[in-house]
């Protein structure tokens, strides 16, 4: 089973929103707790909207590559909206069948974002 | 020379395919394979003779408790312990660590007392005591490990002192393949005074045991990595050690006379084995013993010796790939852990995985050792006897691939 498409390359290893906020309204830090992975996002957020967002942390290709896409997911949306975002979108998006443990790769940023948004 | 053409033949699971290629089982540190004869023993036991031991007088309770026992045996045998009531058996090499920490910790450790581990340990002898210090108010101490991942036995003689009332430590570490020089730490800690629990969970299934020889206090390991079912573990402990320690677990079989207000507790090995055991796998893991030895520990020790050499040379050879731990076989385990520059350890299996080589990629359970090190997490390879060169040259194309996959030079 191939999940080694260019995009996943592509996003793993010129990640999208990559760093840090200077001033994040909000941020979250989660760990695999099945490999040690690490994601952390920030969030930016003024009028229930979030007008920037970052990523970091150390993963492999799978989760890296859905936490770029989940932050240009958000990126300028409505908090409304995002909490409606459902970790079968950022499947989608991510356009790959993944084996169980993988999915937990997969989803990692989604539980990230989901964290943040309860701390507000 | 073992004859591994003809050792493969009596594992099932090799036969399999993985993705149309057929299996190279490179995961044996998290769990071995079985043979044959070791799937049979688990089968002939329900089938034939399956019933509970130390408490029946028909057939087959005496049946089941003389193979049960005759597995105690073996496994006594097996490490070169003096009797049979030094083998208690648990779940697995946790569950015998927590009993060391509970039975014995509890009652001999005192506030200010030290437990001296080492940075390479296994969560499992690492976690018992970080609770057991918190509790009693102890502390803990680490022995550091050199540029190649051996032991620092300046750290470890620093680190010793009249406080130090238990050493902890890994035979052969899980992630670096590093075997300790544990004869030698356990004279040092013995000359301190302070008693030894050795981890042989990486090495009682690759090497020649002899608890006696080493002198160890403590010796745990664990059934499934040596050829055995799942939920077969061990601990050995000099008898005079443990006739002073309290039960772990309380209930039936560890009892002598039960009195509502008051126990007797039963002799050893029965006061550290409460309720009916795994009577069919602990059976099967004296079977797996029994194989072992027809093939011959000083064998499969050569063997795979000669495995890790040909993978430390023909890997060093690749770009970008970084190797962990001694650079000497004499000084290492079958196992090597390493790393493709820039390319994540799952991501890594996972394409492994399409050829069918199983490796284990994360930190193995040894976080703080991959902190030490600097990393997040590694792959790992790790030898069994029914493993070949063929097998190596497989996984060493396959970092290849994965090197193209990922634009690696
Ligand atoms: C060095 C070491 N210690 C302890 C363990 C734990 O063994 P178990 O999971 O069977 O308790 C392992 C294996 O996972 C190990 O490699």
């Amino acid at each position: 089973m191939n999940i080694y498409f260019e995009q996943i390359i592509d996003l793993y290893q010129h990640p999208r929103n990559f760093g840090r906020l200077k001033k994040p309204t909000v941020s979250h830090e989660e760990v695999n707790v099945f490999c040690g992975d690490k994601i952390r996002m920030d969030l930016g957020i003024k009028n229930d909207q979030i007008i920037d967002v970052a990523f970091g942390g150390s993963g492999c290709a799978i989760s890296i590559a859905s936490a770029s896409l989940l932050t240009d997911m958000v990126h300028g949306k409505k908090l409304a909206l995002v909490k409606k975002i459902t970790k079968e979108n950022l499947l989608q998006s991510l356009n790959i069948e993944l084996t169980p443990t993988r999915l937990k790769c997969a989803w990692l940023s989604w539980e990230v974002l989901q964290k943040a948004l309860k701390k507000l | 020379m073992l004859s591994v053409t003809r050792i493969r033949q009596d594992f099932p699971i090799l036969k399999r395919k993985i993705n149309g290629h057929p299996l190279v089982y490179f995961d044996n540190a998290a769990t071995s394979q079985k043979p044959q004869i070791v799937i049979d023993a688990i089968k002939n036991y329900y089938e034939n003779y399956n019933a509970n031991v130390h408490r029946g007088v028909h057939t087959l309770a005496n049946e089941a408790t003389m193979a049960y026992e005759e597995s105690r045996e073996k496994i006594k045998k097996f490490i070169n312990a003096k009797s049979t009531k030094e083998i208690i058996f648990t779940k697995n090499d946790t569950e015998a660590i927590n009993l060391v920490a509970y039975a014995w910790g509890r009652n001999h450790l005192k506030k200010g007392d030290e437990i001296l581990l080492s940075v390479t340990e296994h969560h499992s002898n690492l976690v018992p005591w970080q609770i057991l210090a918190k509790e009693k108010g102890a502390k803990l101490k680490f022995i550091d490990i050199d540029k190649e991942g051996n032991l620092d036995l300046n750290s470890f003689i620093k680190n010793l002192n009249s406080k130090t009332k238990l050493v902890a430590l890994v035979w052969i570490s899980n992630t670096l393949g590093t075997i300790n020089p544990v004869a030698k730490l356990i004279k040092l800690s013995h000359q301190n005074g302070s008693l030894v629990l050795i981890d042989g969970a990486q090495y009682v299934p690759h090497q020649q045991t002899n608890v006696q020889k080493i002198d160890c206090d403590f010796l745990v390991f664990t059934g499934h990595k040596m050829l055995g079912p799942m939920g077969t573990g061990v601990l050995y402990a000099k008898e005079k050690i443990l006739e002073e320690m309290p039960p772990f677990l309380a209930g039936g079989d560890m009892i002598r006379e039960v009195y509502l207000e008051k126990t007797i507790y039963n002799d050893l090995p029965y006061k550290f084995e409460a309720g009916t055991p795994n009577v069919g796998d602990f059976i099967a893991l004296g079977t797996a013993t029994t194989y072992l030895n027809s093939v011959g520990l000083l064998q499969i020790r050569d063997h795979e010796k000669k495995l890790t050499l040909y993978t430390l040379k023909k890997m060093s050879e690749i770009k970008n790939v970084e190797i962990y731990g001694p650079s000497d076989v004499n000084n290492r385990g079958g196992i090597v852990a390493f790393n493709i520059a820039g390319v994540h350890p799952h991501d890594v299996a996972s394409i492994f995985d399409d050829y069918g080589i199983a490796i284990r990629s994360g930190h193995h359970c040894t976080m703080p050792l991959h902190q030490r090190l600097k990393l997040t997490a590694s792959c790992r390879a790790s030898f069994y006897l029914y493993n070949t060169t063929d097998e190596i040259d497989c996984l060493l194309n396959a970092i290849l691939k994965v090197k193209k996959v990922f634009g690696v030079k």
